[in-house]
């Protein structure tokens, strides 16, 4: 177990390091900072300080090994457009993103879960055709979209929930709704497939026979046991509902990285791109390495596994 | 038929036998085909220019609205611009997105695969390693910082989507040339000094065909989405081509004012998507069944 542990945890640093690489190279490629930070007629003695100020003079590689050394220090410089530490800046926007990215897991497990097992229970009854076409149409509908129409419907017409900003729970709804919708689909399945097959055991068949009332089998013997394949996916989904925030926070003007990080790509602030897209990629990889440990306390074969 | 059992036990399955035609998802093929036919015609029939500014004409509603009529049958824009012209427009942006991104990823992805599972030892490793590195950045902050070092349209949006999505057809194909390899007429190929190119074509390619198919067809309606995010936020198609994403990108500012202007490029959005995926359902049932967890 401990060697399954150090093996995939220096996988974790490898994929960090990895994707530390390719932001800074990508994020280099995308122009000069100098042209956006001086005005254009700015003296040539002036650029070339700047330059040196920032490190900009250095070749490449040179540039990208300060970068891990002070990314490792959580020193990712200052923001060019904010005059403060970029890692602070982003670090600030993290719970907001946190939050967004629970409310829409539990909003989708919520919706999931109980269709999920209706489903299996009355199979190829109403709620399992409703169910499949409800997620038919959500892996269909882009996230923004169903933002876009929450805001038309519950802000403009009938004027129940706030369009913008981060507040109370009445702020949090459609945000979370807009985020949550699209797993929601994967996760029926999920929880309808490891339901079949809990509900065709042995286990459940004695307790039919035993008189068991259906209720307590269905959602006590059957669904214990069908909620693990779920449970170990839940990283997984907390990951790409971090990914997903990044639209979402733009639509619903949410406070969180995401919308930190798309403002920070327009005004070319490298060092709030780079510690906001390395902190999701770091919050990404923890949450698979997550997965893969439950994993492996649930079953012990994948520890063997290279 | 015996020696067909004996030199190849993964049958090629016979395309047209097995593709009936009973139970084809007829309405998903109509959108879709309708979809194709606004990205090839459009331009010749449909009678509206999707760029024709008419002020006067601003904020139509649809036809069946009190005020609407059915010179707009799905209303204008805030530019008096006809929504169903710039919807028509706009399929071409999506067929064409669509077909070179999924051409492209789907060849690279299937190249790095065949080449990471049937070679095997540090080149695999160094491959798994890469694809693990680029799965580990989110996918919508990698199209963030390449469409913002590139310059933003079509081009871009392109690469951006290839770049996301090679490693998933990668992935998908190593596993599948992980166990091609092992069969004995691959191993006999190689013993006999057939060359690794012949190989690949005549005894891989073959074989991971139908994966690919069914993959292909099922990131179509991942592809249209990704695109229309990207045109969203300002960072895919750029005026004055049109795109549903950008065509809701800029109803978002007077949303206020036109409910259509958002919704029905939204509904394009959706049935091209529903379509696209029921089919790809369909023909992973027909044509792939072990696939149906993905």
């Amino acid at each position: 177990m401990i060697g399954f542990l150090w093996r995939r945890l220096g996988h974790g640093l490898v994929s960090i390091i990895g994707a530390s690489l390719v932001i800074f190279i990508i994020s280099r490629l995308s122009g000069d900072p100098i042209s956006l930070l001086l005005p254009p007629d700015a003296p040539p003695k002036i650029i070339a300080a700047a330059r040196i100020q920032l490190g900009l003079d250095l070749p490449l590689w040179h540039q990208y090994l300060i970068f891990l050394t002070n990314a490792a220090h959580g020193d990712f410089g200052q923001s060019y457009r904010w005059q403060m530490p970029a890692l602070d800046l982003v670090l600030q926007r993290v719970p907001a993103t946190v939050e967004l990215a629970c409310a829409g897991l539990l909003f989708s497990v919520a919706l999931a879960v109980p269709l999920g097992v209706l489903s299996a229970v009355h199979r190829d009854g109403l709620i399992d055709l409703g169910g499949r076409l409800l997620a038919m149409l959500g892996q269909a509908m882009p996230n923004f979209w169903v933002g876009l129409l929450l805001i038309l419907l519950f802000s403009i017409y009938l004027d129940w929930l706030p369009a913008f900003g981060r507040g109370g729970i009445q702020h949090l709804i459609m945000p979370a709704v807009a985020l949550g919708w699209y797993p929601v689909a994967a996760q029926t399945r999920i929880v309808r497939s490891a339901m079949l097959d809990v509900l065709e055991s042995d286990h459940i068949r004695l307790s039919r026979a035993l008189g068991t009332p259906e209720w307590l089998i269905v959602w006590k013997y059957a669904f214990r046991n069908a909620a693990v394949p779920l449970l170990t996916m839940l990283g997984v989904y907390f990951a790409s509902m971090l990914s997903g925030a990044f639209i979402v926070e733009v639509i619903f003007a949410w406070p969180g990285i995401g919308r930190t990080v798309v403002e920070a790509v327009f005004s070319r602030d490298f060092p709030v791109v780079q510690a906001g897209v390395l902190l999701s990629s770091i919050l990404f990889v923890l949450a698979t390495l997550l997965v893969d440990i439950s994993y492996s306390l649930i079953d012990p074969r994948i520890r063997h596994e290279r | 038929m015996s020696d067909r059992a004996l030199s190849a036990p993964l049958p090629i399955p016979r395309l047209r036998a097995r593709l009936g035609l009973r139970g084809w998802p007829w309405l998903s093929l109509f959108i879709l085909g309708t979809v194709i036919a606004a990205a090839l015609l459009g331009d010749a029939l449909s009678p509206w220019d999707p760029n024709d500014i008419d002020l006067g004409a601003s904020f139509q509603p649809p036809f069946w609205m009190a005020t609407g009529a059915f010179t707009h049958p799905l209303g204008t824009d805030n530019l008096g611009r006809d929504i169903l012209g710039r919807i028509i427009a706009g399929a071409r942006v999506t067929v064409v997105v669509s077909l070179y991104a999924i051409l492209l990823s789907g060849a690279i992805g299937a190249l790095v695969g065949m080449v990471s599972g049937f070679f095997g030892r540090w080149i695999d490793t160094i491959i798994m390693r890469v694809v693990e590195i680029q799965n580990s950045i989110p996918a919508v902050a990698l199209a963030l910082i390449l469409a913002a070092v590139l310059r933003p349209g079509l081009n871009t949006v392109v690469i951006v989507i290839v770049l996301t999505y090679w490693s998933w057809y990668a992935r998908i194909v190593r596993g599948e040339v992980l166990s091609l390899k092992t069969l004995d007429y691959v191993a006999f190929a190689r013993t006999a000094g057939v060359s690794t190119p012949v190989i690949f074509r005549r005894h891989l390619l073959p074989n991971i065909m139908n994966t690919l198919l069914v993959l292909a067809t099922l990131q179509v309606g991942q592809v249209i989405i990704f695109e229309a995010s990207l045109s969203f936020l300002g960072l895919g198609i750029q005026q004055p081509d049109v795109s549903w994403g950008l065509m809701l990108s800029d109803a978002r500012q007077y949303i206020t004012n036109a409910w259509w202007a958002i919704t029905m490029p939204g509904i394009a959005i959706m049935l091209t998507c529903l379509s696209a995926n029921m089919f790809g359902d369909w023909l992973r049932d027909r044509l792939d069944p072990r696939m149906r967890q993905l």
